[in-house]
C-alpha cells in the first residue's frame, strides 16, 4: 500500500486498540461489553493486515491461537467460581472484595468497581473475540496471497 | 398496518434475501442473500422488545420516570449476530477453495456429488 | 418449469411472512413481560450492574454465552482447517 495509508495506519492502530479496550472495560456501565469491544479491536488488526500485507502478522499466529484459547478457558473457569450456589453464580457482587461495591438504586453516575464477575468475563470474551476474528482475517489473507506475489 | 411498519420492513428484508437465494447463481451473491436474511431477523428480534416511550435499559445517567425497554431480545440478538459472523466466515472459506479448485463460481457447474 | 416452481414457492413464503408481520400484536406494547420486568428491577440489587443487557447476557443467561463462545471457537477452527496449504 502507499505511504499515506501506511502512515495513517501507524497513527490509528494504538487509538483503535485503546478504544476497543475502553468499550470492553466499561461493559457493565455503558452500552458495550465483551463482544462489541472485541469486534472493534479486531477491526484494528484487520486494518494492519490490509495496509502492511499478511506477512507482517504471519509470525504471530501462535500468539493469536494461544490468546483465543486462554480467553475461552478463563470464561469457562469463571463459571466454576460460584459452584456452591449454582453454575455461573455471581459470588463477587456486593461482597466488598475485588469488583464488589454495591450499587445505589435508580439512575446514578457509574462506579467501575461494581458488578462482581462481569468485568472479568468481559475481558475473557473480549480477548477471545479479538483473537478469533483477527485469526480469521489473517488466514484469508495468507491463503489468497500466494497467487499474485 | 401503519402501526406495525417496523415488523413489515424487517419481513421485506427477509423476503428480499429469500429472492436472492432463489434467483441468483453466483456463489458470492448467495452469501449476500444469506446475510440479508440474517440482518432482517436480527432487526425483527430487536424490534420485538420495544415499549412505547422507552429509554435504553441502562441506569448510568438515565432520565428519571420513563419506562425501560425489554433487555432480553437484545441479548439474544447479540448471540445471533456472532453466529451469523461464524456462518459467513465458513461460507466464504468454502467459496475461496471452490474457486481455487474449479476455476468458476457458478453454482450449477460445481455439482460433484453424484455417482 | 423449475424456474416457475421456484417463483411460486417464493411468493407463497413471502405472503406468509408479510401476513404474519401485519397480524402480529401492535408495535410497542409487549404482552408477557414479567421476566423482563424482573430483570430490569433486580439487576442493580442482585448483579450490582448498571447495564441490564450485560447482566442478562453474562449472569441470568450465562449458558447461552457459553454456547456462543463455543460456536465462535468452532468456526475459527473450521476456517483454519479449510484454508490450509497442502503439500510441500
Amino acid at each position: 500500500m502507499t505511504v499515506v495509508v501506511r502512515t495513517i495506519t501507524r497513527v490509528l492502530f494504538p487509538i483503535a486498540l485503546a478504544f476497543g479496550a475502553y468499550v470492553i472495560m466499561h461493559g457493565h456501565l455503558t452500552p458495550g461489553g465483551g463482544f462489541q469491544g472485541g469486534a472493534v479491536a479486531a477491526s484494528a488488526l484487520a486494518m494492519v493486515v490490509v495496509a502492511f500485507g499478511a506477512g507482517s502478522l504471519a509470525k504471530r499466529k501462535g500468539l493469536l491461537s494461544g490468546l483465543e484459547s486462554l480467553g475461552g478457558v478463563a470464561f469457562a473457569a469463571l463459571g466454576f467460581l460460584g459452584l456452591g450456589v449454582t453454575f455461573f453464580a455471581n459470588v463477587l457482587a456486593g461482597a466488598g472484595g475485588l469488583f464488589g461495591n454495591p450499587v445505589p438504586y435508580g439512575p446514578n453516575p457509574g462506579d467501575l468497581n461494581t458488578a462482581g464477575t462481569l468485568p472479568l468475563m468481559n475481558w475473557a470474551v473480549g480477548f477471545k473475540v479479538l483473537a478469533g476474528l483477527g485469526a480469521a482475517v489473517l488466514l484469508f489473507a495468507l491463503f489468497g496471497g500466494e497467487h499474485d506475489r | 398496518m401503519i402501526g406495525n411498519l417496523p415488523f413489515v420492513v424487517c419481513m421485506i428484508l427477509v423476503a428480499l434475501g429469500l429472492w436472492t437465494l432463489v434467483a441468483k447463481r453466483n456463489l458470492i451473491k448467495l452469501v449476500i442473500g444469506v446475510g440479508l436474511i440474517q440482518n432482517g431477523v436480527n432487526l425483527f428480534l430487536v424490534a420485538l422488545g420495544y415499549v412505547r416511550g422507552g429509554i435504553p435499559p441502562i441506569y448510568t445517567l438515565a432520565p428519571a420516570g420513563a419506562p425501560m425497554v425489554l433487555p432480553t431480545p437484545q441479548a439474544l440478538t447479540l448471540t445471533s449476530i456472532v453466529i451469523g459472523v461464524a456462518t459467513t466466515a465458513l461460507m466464504l472459506a468454502f467459496a475461496v477453495v471452490i474457486y481455487r479448485h474449479k476455476g468458476t463460481l457458478d453454482a450449477r457447474k460445481v455439482r460433484e456429488l453424484r455417482g | 418449469m423449475r424456474g416457475w416452481l421456484g417463483v411460486a414457492a417464493f411468493l407463497v413464503a413471502a405472503g406468509f411472512l408479510l401476513f404474519g408481520a401485519v397480524a402480529l400484536r401492535p408495535f410497542g406494547e409487549p404482552v408477557w413481560a414479567e421476566m423482563d420486568e424482573h430483570f430490569n428491577r433486580f439487576s442493580q440489587p442482585e448483579v450490582a450492574a448498571n447495564n441490564a443487557v450485560t447482566a442478562v447476557v453474562f449472569d441470568y443467561r450465562g449458558f447461552d454465552t457459553l454456547g456462543e463462545a463455543t460456536v465462535l471457537f468452532a468456526a475459527v477452527t473450521g476456517v483454519a482447517l479449510i484454508l490450509r496449504k497442502v503439500g510441500k
